[in-house]
């Protein structure tokens, strides 16, 4: 047990160091901005004493280390200052849209995951069979295809052609769940179908590499039934390595809603995050992917952690 | 040659595999003389529908959808293929070196790498991006660095496999120096991996791009390129125009065909390594 | 009479490049109860083979595409898979070669072991549980009442194969296959097998299938050996008979294999020290030390045997003299000169005087590159030869390692596995080393290819004069080439000294264990060896 903590304890820690680098070069990468932010903001007309003003207003005249840590003490706090496209606090703006990002997230994760593992059981079980053969060239396909595309064939047939779904996903606090589920429909498809296939290919090679190990062709040999080595030896085995596929596939969806949000016009954070880069609204670009980085590094730190825990080798005697 | 024999013995996905490639090939080399017109001239109306003049109809600013299609294959193509070679060469090079130097060489490139990785290589683009603007070189050279990683990661994890065979461990011994033991004893045994890595590297950089070009971040008009078609007539598609899914399918024929090929090789080399145990 | 086990005309294919190819071929074989039947091949015999297909059972990509595998009444080529599954386990058990593969990590020992009775309602699991306890205690394991609740990784692995023959023996079956148990082990922990092996063959009326490479090992066993080469039936008889008066060729070959005779070393030469290593200490981590102060010298023409088990130290010694490990502390003396402790600073000319052959010649060479190219590099490196004087100096040397000039062509992938290692010898060659370090190099080997092996190397120190340090753990090995003798237990050296000194008179409890350890094909050997020993078995266990 102590062995398995205290790994736990290095990743989390490793885990931690991570984001505090990201935050430094998330940082950075805006002081390495041409100029500076007030000279880029307010353009060239701008009288040298406006800069200045600005620049104060900015608290750009402190030393870079200084505004380092009270951006991230408030970025903590949970004040992530200004946007400076329309002046509102970013907080407010982003609290809503990230609640909404991970609305639709857990709904594509809550269909996609058991399916894709049950497929890819499936799909293993039934080696070389021609259930294996479509499974093999359709997800090797889905993989390939960009998201857009599966999104407007989407649109194009259940949206346009049978009326069954809402083209624009707008959603609104005052919508009922079953309201809102109806209108993520499609975003919700569109990254089941993409994240499904990556996860049926893992968990298809997973278990097919288990089933090739000699303690499966021993419990063959003791007379074991199909179903019993599949259940006790098999799948304890296998286990570790799908649930570390699983949460590394959560952690793209998180990054993955970005194009599907702008496509359904869905109102998340990638959503924002695209209109702050294409305006430049870099407090905005800041904090949002703070805020996805942190996310990503955390799924990650899950992934190890679980994949740590569950795996047989690990677990000792006391 | 030995491609042609290997060819031969290739199954049936991988021919579909390389027709579609050499198509799109073809279409980027000679797309001037294929195009029935110029790549931004305006020749009808506003999203006209598939015709005998326009086979794939015109887009937003009527321009011909299928000229469009065969210079954004000639673009897009050309920029993953360069990022490509780019984070393949400085990926293979820092890899091998790390394999190989050990010590502190290593410890340098794999943090700064897992770094780079613990960050979702979108938003890391974006955020880039957003700082230094969007221009075809920053996109070309920001793209590769963070792609270069993964290569960074998978030539790192071969050339150790390779480093600990005892026929490197001999060249050692025989006091050869990094330069022989990377490119004569490593390399060559690396190669059938990494072939197919780079079909899959350059599906995802591609996939990347035509992403950036879709939420208007990446390649920029008027230059026809895939991602930026889907998005400047992503308005079509609700009124049931299917303009907008002919690049976002030609993205889809690309990337398939690339994977067919890229599936195939990994087989192959999965069951020469198979093979030698 | 009604056999327990009768097959007949057995023919088992698989499946390479699309299409069937045999690898078992007319194989008819009969097994009573209370006989050991012991299957005797190299490499590619087919035996395991045989031997699962006892069972009714073929691995993915083989069939059995004739004959008939007729068990107390059943005929299992025909019999449905529920069937068949019920006999597994519960009426013929299977040992594997590796244990430490077989158990699955994710369950504890005893649990595994009570699995077969329980599933088949044969048991219940506490009756299970004390049949295991009172069978880890039959094979001597240690702590036998708490051993079972372990998990496969914290077990050693000797004790791990015994705990499988306990599992092989947990429904009291009619039949165990043995599939070459204990082929992965040391000498003394082979004994602690064979011995739990013979424990449970001797009583009870089961009858067993006893797969191995080793005649010696087979000898101690079988009632009646069958000897198979290529999938197909070379010899059968009972085991004394056979081993005394073999037949075939063949048979007589892997008898004599086993002993070759090394000619008189020429005393009259001056004795010249080539290398010398002088108090040598080193270890991968600063605390765990992995030689401790070691010296020895090699001398001209001469070669040393660095003999020990797993764990010895015998392969650091190698790195350590190559300069991938520098010790931490010692001097390396080559030729008179102390030379630097590490690889990166040694010069081409030393680098040239030490050469080494490994043990596997399947990773030893790279595989892209041609027997030319091999063989061409370290000419061109260490003596600037240039293209036409390199394929002349090429020839000669497969000449010398008696393989002709279409070699220089070919692939390491297109060569067999005794000249593969042929090639490692002639690259070794074609540095003119002094001296060569040998780890292992014949253990990869089938019996026969390693003999050939031997024969080769001595033959070109004869001609040569060049030094061997020969790190092996089998002592039939240093019989045949050794003029010297190091003894190594746990890093340190705990006898040395002429060969015929130390094999006739041990002057170590540890050598003594060690050669008394290595099979014989005498059958009456291991049973002399446990009277001989006796209490002495539970010391064994301490030491090693």
């Amino acid at each position: 047990m102590n062995n398995i903590s205290s790994m736990i304890a290095k990743r989390m820690g490793l885990g931690f160091a991570t984001i505090i680098v990201i935050s430094v070069l998330i940082f950075l990468g805006v002081e390495a901005l041409p100029g500076d932010l007030a000279e880029a903001i307010l353009g060239q007309q701008a009288t040298p004493e406006t800069v200045e003003a600005f620049r104060k207003e900015l608290k750009l005249d402190l030393p870079p280390h200084v505004r380092y840590f009270s951006w991230l003490g408030d970025f903590l706090r949970g004040d992530f200052g200004n946007s400076l496209a329309n002046g509102r606090p970013i907080t407010g703006l982003i609290g809503w849209r990230l609640s909404n990002t991970l609305f639709l997230a857990a709904s594509t994760a809550v269909v996609a995951v058991p399916l894709a593992i049950l497929l890819g059981m499936l799909a293993a079980l039934y080696r070389d069979t021609w259930f294996d053969r479509l499974v093999s060239v359709s997800t090797l396909s889905a993989v390939s295809l960009p998201e857009f595309f599966v999104a407007y064939v989407l649109i194009a047939v259940l949206s346009v052609r049978l009326g069954l779904f809402p083209s624009i996903s707008s959603i609104s606090d005052e919508m009922s769940l079953g309201e809102k589920i109806h209108g993520i429909m499609l975003p919700c498809l569109t990254l089941t179908l993409v994240s499904l296939a990556h996860i049926m290919r893992m968990t298809r090679a997973t278990i097919i590499n288990v089933l090739n190990s000699p303690f499966i062709e021993m419990a063959r040999l003791k007379g074991i039934r199909q179903s019993r080595i599949i259940i006790r030896h098999a799948f304890p085995n296998a286990l570790s390595p799908i649930i570390n596929v699983v949460v590394l596939n959560l952690a793209y969806l998180v990054v993955g809603v970005v194009v599907v949000e702008v496509v359904f016009v869905y109102p998340g954070l990638g959503q924002l995050l695209v209109d702050s880069v294409s305006k430049r609204d870099i407090p905005v670009v800041q904090a949002s992917g703070l805020i996805f980085a942190c996310t990503y590094v955390f799924l990650n730190l899950l992934a190890d952690v679980l994949a740590i825990i569950a795996n047989p080798r690990l677990r000792s005697e006391t | 040659m030995t491609f042609l024999r290997l060819l031969k013995k290739s199954p049936f996905s991988a021919r579909v595999g390389l027709g579609m490639i050499l198509l799109n090939i073809f279409a980027a080399v000679f797309a001037p003389y294929i195009a029935p017109h110029a790549e931004t001239e305006i020749v009808g109306d506003v999203w006209m529908t598939s015709g005998e003049d326009h086979v794939l109809g015109t887009d937003h600013l009527g321009r011909d959808m299928f000229t469009r299609l065969i210079y954004g294959a000639r673009n897009t193509i050309t920029i993953a293929m360069l990022i490509t070679l780019i984070s393949f060469t400085v990926g293979i090079i820092l890899g091998f070196l790390a394999a190989v130097l050990g010590g502190w060489a290593d410890q340098v490139f794999s943090r700064v790498v897992d770094i780079m990785m613990a960050f979702p290589t979108l938003i890391f683009a974006l955020m880039v991006l957003s700082v230094l603007g969007t221009s075809v070189p920053v996109l070309i050279v920001v793209i590769a660095l963070l792609d270069s990683t993964r290569v960074y990661r998978i030539s790192r994890a071969l050339a150790m496999d390779i480093e600990v065979m005892e026929f490197v461990e001999a060249a050692r011994l025989r006091g050869e120096g990094i330069w022989w033991i990377i490119t004569q004893e490593i390399l060559p045994n690396a190669m059938p991996p990494l072939i197919a890595e780079f079909g899959l590297r350059f599906c995802f950089v591609f996939l990347f791009i035509s992403a950036l070009s879709f939420l208007g971040l990446g390649i920029q008009p008027p230059t026809a390129d895939w991602g930026g078609m889907v998005r400047e007539n992503s308005g079509a598609i609700t009124f049931g125009i299917l303009t907008p899914l002919w690049p976002a399918a030609a993205i889809a024929f690309l990337t398939i065909g690339v994977n067919l090929m890229a599936d195939w090789f990994l087989q192959r080399s999965g069951r020469i390594r198979q093979e030698q145990e | 009479m009604k056999h327990l086990l009768t097959i007949r005309n057995l023919e088992i294919e698989a499946r390479a490049d699309e299409q069937w190819k045999p690898i078992v071929r007319n194989i008819t074989l009969t097994l009573d109860r209370g006989e050991v039947l012991g299957l005797i091949g190299e490499s590619g015999a087919g035996k395991s083979t045989i031997g699962l297909a006892a069972m009714g059972y073929t691995r993915t990509g083989c069939r059995i595409a004739g004959g008939s595998v007729l068990f107390n009444g059943t005929e299992l080529t025909t019999a449905s898979k529920e069937e068949r599954r019920k006999l597994r386990g519960a009426h013929i058990a299977y040992m594997a070669q590796s244990a430490a593969a077989a158990f699955n990590p994710a369950h504890r020992l005893i649990h595994q072991f009570a699995e077969a009775p329980v599933q088949h309602g044969l048991s219940d699991f506490p009756r299970a549980r004390d049949k295991a306890v009172a069978l880890y205690e039959r094979l001597f394991l240690p702590e036998p009442g708490k051993i079972g609740y372990r998990y496969p990784h914290e077990v050693s692995g000797g004790q791990l194969q015994r705990a499988m023959v306990a599992m092989s023996m947990a429904c009291d079956p009619d039949i165990i296959i043995f599939d070459e148990p204990t082929t992965a082990l040391d000498v003394t922990t082979q004994i602690e097998v064979l011995t739990a092996i013979r424990e449970v063959t001797r009583q009870g009326n089961a009858g067993a299938i006893y797969i191995t490479h080793d005649l010696a090992v087979v000898a101690q066993l079988a009632d009646r050996i069958m000897v198979l080469r290529y999938g197909e039936l070379i010899e059968e008889g009972n085991a004394r008979e056979l081993l005394a008066d073999p037949k075939q060729e063949y048979t007589r070959e892997l008898l004599s294999s086993r002993i070759i005779g090394k000619p008189q070393t020429q005393s009259e030469d001056k004795c010249y020290t080539v290398l010398e290593a002088e108090n040598i200490s080193a270890g991968y981590t600063k605390d765990v030390t992995v030689l401790d102060n070691i010296s020895f010298q090699i001398e001209r023409g001469k070669t040393v045997a660095v003999v020990g088990e797993s764990g010895s130290g015998k392969t650091t010694v190698a790195r350590v003299l190559t300069g991938l490990l520098p010790p931490s502390d010692g001097k390396i003396i080559f030729n008179g000169k102390e030379i630097s402790p590490a690889l990166k600073h040694r010069d081409r000319e030393s680098l040239r005087r030490l050469q080494m052959i490994y043990q596997m010649p399947d990773v030893a060479l790279n595989p892209r590159h041609k027997v030319r190219k091999i063989l061409g590099r370290p000419l061109s490196f260490y003596f600037g030869t240039d293209a036409k004087a390199r394929e002349r100096r090429i020839l000669e040397l497969l000449e010398m390692i008696e393989l002709g000039p279409e070699y220089m062509g070919r692939y390491p992938s297109e060569l067999s596995g005794g000249e593969k290692q042929r090639i490692c010898i002639a690259r070794a060659l074609a540095a003119r080393p002094d001296v060569i370090i040998c780890d292992e190099v014949t253990s990869a080997l089938d019996q026969l290819v390693a003999r050939g092996i031997l024969k080769l190397l001595r033959e070109l120190q004869k001609e040569l004069g060049v030094s061997y340090l020969f790190i092996t753990h089998d002592l039939a090995t240093v019989k045949a080439v050794a003029d010297e003798i190091i003894v190594m237990l746990q890093g340190k050296i705990v006898e040395r000294g002429p060969k015929e000194d130390i094999l006739e008179t041990p002057g170590h409890e540890y050598t003594e264990l060690l050669l008394s350890s290595v099979p014989e094909t005498d059958p009456d050997w291991l049973d002399r060896l446990l009277k001989g020993r006796g209490a002495k078995i539970h010391k064994m266990h301490e030491i090693s």
